[in-house]
């Protein structure tokens, strides 16, 4: 009796994440790792794993797993649709399915199992990178996922309290970036005075907005620079692109801002949840 | 003159003159990285500061790097890749005339004086290599190409570059080397990190 997983279905996109790749950037290797990293530690968390093992990023629901052994699950983030019991750790027994149905608010779940998905890493971590494509393939149907072994002493919680994550309108703290100046306050009062429409071209890389354009004050190229995650760049379209998890490691165009990303209460892990359709305002930090 | 650019609440943007500038304070910096900084990530004008907010704070961090002497020899203190190039690109003999050189001469520059390695991006293992002097500047193709080989040694603006595997490009390609930049099964699997030394050699007569 092996300690896996086999894919049933694998959702619309399911990836294997953990904390990523920190430390690579020099070498053109992006951070990577769990879009709303709150959640995903938490995860790990209660299922007595230590925080940053490898967990599985599951976009709108969709997946189904058949337990090849008896394996302890938990679910946060995104609450899906479905019997399985969200924010609880739950056993699995040998055999048996578990299937996520859609969310009905938020867009990212984290489905940790007891021991972590103990896929092979790449270059210190098992995050799946869209965009460079490092790490493991994307989880396809009919995939086995192997499971490491328990290492950690169990936390002893039945359900997590955990808040729902909000549909409709959301608002983050931004600070200035680099490149404000390009915009000027008329683009700063732009950016922070309007509801920007998360678009369906949205992804890990990051969300592109929607609203009407910011302008520059100045012309002229800028010369590639670094980026994390939380930048918000904006393209000659105007339209800013806020970036997450696998965002480029250098961009060509100017940052305006920053979504804040404070360790604790992270503004860019709320963006993580949020899904095409939705609105996001961004008000200015207390200077 | 140095800028301290704020980037949010994890990240500083030190913006320089130059890029031999760049190259002399990322060498610094990258030997003896301030408390709590996880990534140092060099650009074309700047240098990006990546912290663990647990660990520092941004204060602390603008601090270290105003204590910190850029290295002047940058340029010249790396480790050294030799890269054997077959100087058959497609682009080679157009872009030379582009430059008002014959062929053998766009190859002579290239190989001729050592490049350095300014920073990375674009994709995993790729390398902005630059010459002292700034001897270059080729315009990129009008219209990019969506597939460019891997081992394609290509130039555009001040650069030239390896790429790594497969991609798409605007680059002009001037040859091909059969060295693997990007091997994961390799520790470090990036050839052309900042600050190392390249030298071209033609790998066999054309």
């Amino acid at each position: 009796m092996t300690r896996e997983f086999t894919v049933v279905a694998a959702g619309p996109l399911t990836t294997v994440q953990d904390g990523g790749r920190p430390g690579q950037a020099a070498l053109g290797i992006g951070r990577s790792g769990a879009c709303d990293r709150a959640v995903y530690r938490q995860a790990n968390r209660l299922v007595g794993n230590p925080e940053d093992l490898a967990a599985l990023e599951v976009t709108y629901g969709g997946l189904v797993l058949r337990a090849e052994a008896d394996l302890l699950v938990v679910t946060t983030g995104a609450r899906c649709a479905g019997p399985f019991p969200h924010a609880a750790p739950t056993p699995l027994r040998r055999g048996a399915q578990l299937r996520l149905g859609p969310p009905g608010t938020g867009l990212r779940t984290y489905l940790a199992v007891r021991g972590g998905i103990d896929v092979l890493p790449v270059l210190g971590s098992r995050a799946t990178d869209v965009l460079s494509g490092l790490g493991p393939a994307v989880v396809a149907d009919g995939d086995v996922l192997p499971v490491g072994p328990p290492v950690d002493p169990m936390p002893g919680v039945d359900v997590a309290p955990v808040p729902e994550i909000p549909g409709g309108e959301v608002t983050v703290t931004v600070l200035p970036g680099p490149r404000a100046d390009w915009f000027g306050d008329a683009g700063w009062a732009a950016l922070t005075g309007q509801a920007w429409t998360v678009t369906n071209e949205s992804n890990r890389v990051g969300l592109r907005l929607d609203g009407a354009p910011l302008e520059r004050v100045r012309d002229g190229e800028l010369p590639s620079e670094g980026m994390v995650r939380g930048a918000l760049q904006v393209p000659p379209s105007g339209l800013p692109v806020l970036f997450l998890a696998d965002h480029p490691v250098t961009g060509g165009y100017p940052v305006i801002g920053y979504v804040a990303d404070e360790p604790l209460r992270s503004d860019v892990d709320r963006c993580g949840q949020l899904r095409p359709g939705q609105t996001l305002r961004f008000r200015p930090a207390p200077s | 003159m140095t800028r301290v650019l704020p980037s949010g609440s994890t990240a500083l943007l030190v913006e320089l003159d130059d890029l031999d500038a760049v190259l002399a304070l990322y060498a610094a910096l990258a030997e003896q990285p301030p408390d709590g900084v996880v990534d140092i990530v060099p650009a074309a004008r700047t240098v990006l500061l990546v912290t663990d907010p647990s660990r520092t704070s941004l204060s602390a961090v603008a601090d270290a790097v105003g204590r910190t002497t850029p290295r002047p020899d940058a340029r010249t203190g790396g480790d050294v890749v030799e890269l054997p190039v077959r100087y058959d690109g497609e682009d080679l003999a157009e872009l030379a005339r582009l430059l008002d050189l014959t062929p053998e001469e766009l190859v002579r520059r290239h190989t001729g004086t050592e490049w350095t390695v300014a920073f990375g991006g674009f994709a995993p293992g790729f390398g902005y290599l630059t010459q002292p002097g700034g001897q270059w500047d080729v315009p990129r193709r009008a219209t990019p190409r969506t597939k460019v080989p891997p081992g394609s040694v290509a130039l555009a603006g001040e650069f030239s570059g390896v790429y790594p595997r497969e991609s798409p490009g605007g680059w002009q390609l001037i040859g091909r080397t059969d060295v693997a930049v990007f091997d994961l099964d390799r520790d470090p699997p990036a050839l052309l990190r900042p600050g190392v030394r390249v030298r071209f050699v033609e790998a066999e007569p054309r």
